[in-house]
């Protein structure tokens, strides 16, 4: 990707971050209701595109030879138990990530 | 708001790794302004130039702020000349302070308010240019470093599915992005992804409002 294409990306980002935002105040901001389809999206997307960025994330997974998915699968089963454990985001995540640089150096 | 300085460094440290430095670390974070998004951002930006890609999967990323907006609509109706900022500013993270905490008291609601976005962005470009300029200098080797997104997906998708609500909509995210992964492969899958599922959300409607009324309305 050339700076131009990078540059082009991040004002792709920031226009359509912009327009989730403010299409709410621009659409009703009189007294009309949302239509049904997109109160129902913007409720339930949230949820199926966190499961698609997990996948997403993991979407590089050598599943063909085990040993080299193991750092993956240590990673995050160590965010897992961290985060069910202590309910601390931080936490789970700094852990994780560490339990998950930790394999990849200690079984490569 | 120190987890917004945590994660804000993370990002940098990550975005420097796919070879962008403090500049692109600086000028995502005050035009761009998403957590999770910055994060695919910055994957985003390691890979070919895909401008309809980036557009949709900005746009079903951020689809929850569209509720956010709507408890604001009228509590903003006055609010002046920082309403456009305070809409731009209208992060997860904002919100959910917005919607949880009071004005101190002798502080005016409208510069709270205000303030509040203000400093939860100063935080996130502090961080993430922080984060940017000591990626170089880590005394150790960062490699799987950008775990940490992985780590924070994983972390949110337990919190929601604790919650009790729209796990269907979360299991309809899982199978249709694994599916796409071995059918379409590692290049195309985000796409076709994206497609699949709402499509299917859209189908399951019926299903899913049945399934989500049971575990109560998710606010």
């Amino acid at each position: 990707m050339t700076n131009t294409q990078a540059f082009i990306t991040i004002v792709i980002m920031a226009a359509c971050t912009l327009i989730t935002r403010a299409l709410p105040f621009w659409l009703f901001s009189g007294k009309r209701t949302p239509p049904a389809i997109i109160l129902y999206l913007g409720r339930v997307l949230p949820y199926a595109v966190i499961g698609m960025l997990v996948v997403y994330c993991l979407r590089d997974i050598d599943i063909l030879h085990p040993p080299n998915a193991l750092p993956d699968v240590i990673g995050v089963a160590a965010t897992a138990a961290l985060y069910l454990w202590r309910k601390h985001s931080l936490l789970a995540i700094v852990g994780g990530t560490a339990a998950h640089m930790a394999a990849l150096r200690l079984l490569a | 708001m120190t987890g917004y300085l945590a994660l804000g460094a993370a990002f940098g440290i990550l975005l420097a790794q796919n070879g962008y430095g403090p500049v692109w670390a600086l000028m995502m974070s005050v035009c761009v302004f998403a957590g999770s998004m910055q994060f695919v951002g910055a994957g985003l930006l390691a890979a070919a130039f895909a401008p309809a890609e980036t557009a949709l999967l900005t746009l079903m990323v951020n689809a929850r702020h569209l509720f956010y907006g709507l408890p604001m609509i009228e509590r903003w109706r006055d609010v002046g000349n920082t309403k456009p900022y305070q809409i731009f500013a209208l992060t997860d993270e904002t919100f959910s302070l917005l919607i949880s905490t009071d004005p101190p008291n002798g502080i005016e609601p409208r510069a709270f308010e205000f303030w509040l976005a203000a400093l939860d962005q100063l935080y996130w470009v502090a961080g993430s240019v922080a984060g940017s300029l000591i990626a170089g200098a880590l005394p150790f080797d960062t490699a799987g470093i950008d775990f940490a997104m992985t780590a924070l997906f994983v972390v949110i998708f337990i919190e929601q599915w604790r919650g009790g609500k729209g796990r269907l909509s979360a299991m309809i995210g899982v199978c249709g992005a694994l599916l796409c992964r071995v059918l379409l492969g590692a290049q195309w899958f985000l796409l076709g992804s994206m497609v699949l599922i709402a499509a299917s959300l859209v189908g399951a409607r019926r299903y899913i409002d049945k399934s989500s009324a049971k575990g109560g309305c998710p606010e």
